[in-house]
């Protein structure tokens, strides 16, 4: 579904990403993961359109995203800090984003709804606290029922519920065969959402793999602890 | 088309509190002004100073800060099926509407109401134009640097230069050459610095050039003629449109 070939990219004289090359079909659940400063956020922005590769290239779905935008229409995004303008309200910054996206399809209302969102509609998003503004950004990332989620650092500022929900919401979309990218911190959260790891570090994947071989190949029970082994091992060498 | 970034921009900016007390604070100067002076001519100069060392600054620094504070928010919106130029025009426009509205409302009502004939009208499009020509340049100074400090450093500069540094400037260099006819590049020179522009086409308005000396006349016979009516115009739309198009070529080039 997302195929990304030879990317490059450099920021002045720092070279963020380097020839990375990674192929995701739909039905994934990824995790990418790797320290700060890795090229996470770039890679996950260079899906995007944000950020411009300086070679390669990346195809969605067989064609050349620096082409045509028109793609976006199958990726709900979820920002790692949502900041939206100051006076509008939540029902007016969603208006927006249905009247900007424009589909006519059957929009997927259902975190609106859990997350109680109906009820607060009026509320200036000055106003918000940082985890409401989270719920917002999550609501639109699923409203348009996207082929691809991209998600970064999706619950870092839910309460615990919150992050519940959004998670089963995951899980749920995901079982529809949908991919899902997320980049978290918390390698315990992810354990039962994923089925693939993408590590990432100094802007090169390190591996790309199914979490049942990760764990199988350092015989370990969770994703953290199979995280760790390949970074104690790391250290030794 | 009508864009729809701009319209919600447009909701968003005219509940700031800033833009708020702009109008108010334009509206209050011109009343004031107005009802001081007995003789609109006097006003009209007077209020002219004054919108020409607010309204740039205002339109400038108020860009500049709001650009920086939508950052987050423009990324959201390049995560939709969305042009970049339409996202860019969008701010624009939203910003210049908004911008031109709350000088209409705060210094428009009451120049139409003191003033008569076409001098309340050019009053009014100069006022309009300036807000564009400055929210033009702060989009180019909140594009050029990413860093927000820097940025509002760099708008709080050209609005010096503009308003002030610009005409030191031109009388230091009016004193060294007064040796020579130079009257003529001054039309020239004038036309570097958009708030002179509006300035000139207010005055020669008024029929007070002859304050402005020898180098009135000749402004008078060059801005005072319907070709270089429409050359001065033409140069203060151009000073709306490089800037800004710099900035969105820019924008379209951007890391995000």
């Amino acid at each position: 579904m997302i195929e990304i070939q030879h990317l490059s990219k450099r920021f002045g004289k720092f070279q963020v990403l380097k020839d990375v090359s990674l192929s995701c079909g739909p039905g994934q659940c990824i995790a990418l993961i790797g320290p700060n400063g890795c090229g996470k956020t770039t890679l996950i922005k260079s899906i995007l359109g944000m950020v411009l590769p300086t070679s390669g290239s990346i195809l969605f779905k067989g064609q050349d995203i620096a082409k045509d935008y028109h793609y976006r229409h199958q990726i709900g995004y979820m920002p790692q800090k949502g900041r939206y303008p100051d006076n509008m309200t939540i029902g007016q910054v969603i208006e927006m984003i249905k009247d900007i996206r424009g589909s006519k399809e059957a929009l997927d209302e259902q975190l609106i709804e859990e997350f109680g969102l109906h009820d607060i509609l009026e509320k200036r998003m000055r106003t918000l606290s940082g985890g409401t503004t989270q719920k917002v950004s999550a609501s639109l990332a699923f409203l348009f029922n996207p082929d691809v989620l991209i998600l970064d650092e999706p619950t870092a500022g839910l309460d615990p519920l919150a992050a519940e929900i959004f998670k089963e919401k995951i899980i749920s979309e995901h079982q529809k065969g949908k991919l899902v990218f997320i980049t978290s911190h918390l390698l315990s959260e992810l354990d039962d959402l994923v089925t693939h790891v993408v590590m990432m570090q100094e802007g090169e994947i390190r591996f790309h793999m199914p979490t049942d071989a990760l764990k199988a190949s350092t015989n370990t029970s969770s994703l953290a602890k199979a995280i760790t082994h390949v970074l104690k091992q790391d250290h030794v060498q | 088309m009508f864009n729809k970034i701009q319209r919600f921009i447009v909701a968003d900016i005219l509940k700031n509190r800033i833009v708020l007390a702009y109008t108010l604070l334009l509206a209050v100067l011109a009343w004031s002004v107005f009802s001081l002076e007995d003789d609109s001519h006097k006003g009209v100069l007077t209020l002219l100073n004054i919108v020409l060392l607010t309204t740039p600054l205002v339109s400038i620094i108020f860009t500049t800060i709001y650009l920086y504070n939508s950052s987050e928010f423009i990324e959201l919106l390049l995560s939709q099926p969305i042009r970049r130029t339409r996202i860019w025009t969008g701010l624009f426009f939203g910003l210049f509407f908004s911008l031109a509205l709350a000088f209409i409302v705060g210094a428009g009502v009451p120049i139409l109401l003191f003033v008569t004939g076409a001098k309340a009208i050019i009053l009014l499009v100069m006022g309009i134009l300036i807000t564009a020509v400055f929210v033009a340049l702060g989009f180019l100074c909140a594009i050029i640097s990413r860093d927000k400090a820097r940025g509002i450093g760099i708008a709080i500069l050209l609005w010096l230069f503009f308003s002030l540094l610009f005409d030191g400037l031109v009388l230091f260099l009016l004193f060294q050459l007064s040796d020579y006819p130079i009257e003529k590049a001054m039309v020239g020179v004038s036309a570097l610095n958009p708030i002179d522009l509006a300035r000139i086409f207010i005055i020669l308005q008024l029929d007070v050039s002859a304050m402005l000396g020898y180098t009135g006349a000749i402004f008078k016979d060059f801005f005072g003629s319907g070709l270089g009516a429409a050359i001065g115009f033409g140069l203060l739309c151009l000073w709306v449109m490089v800037p800004y198009l710099v900035s969105l070529r820019m924008f379209v080039r951007k890391d995000l």
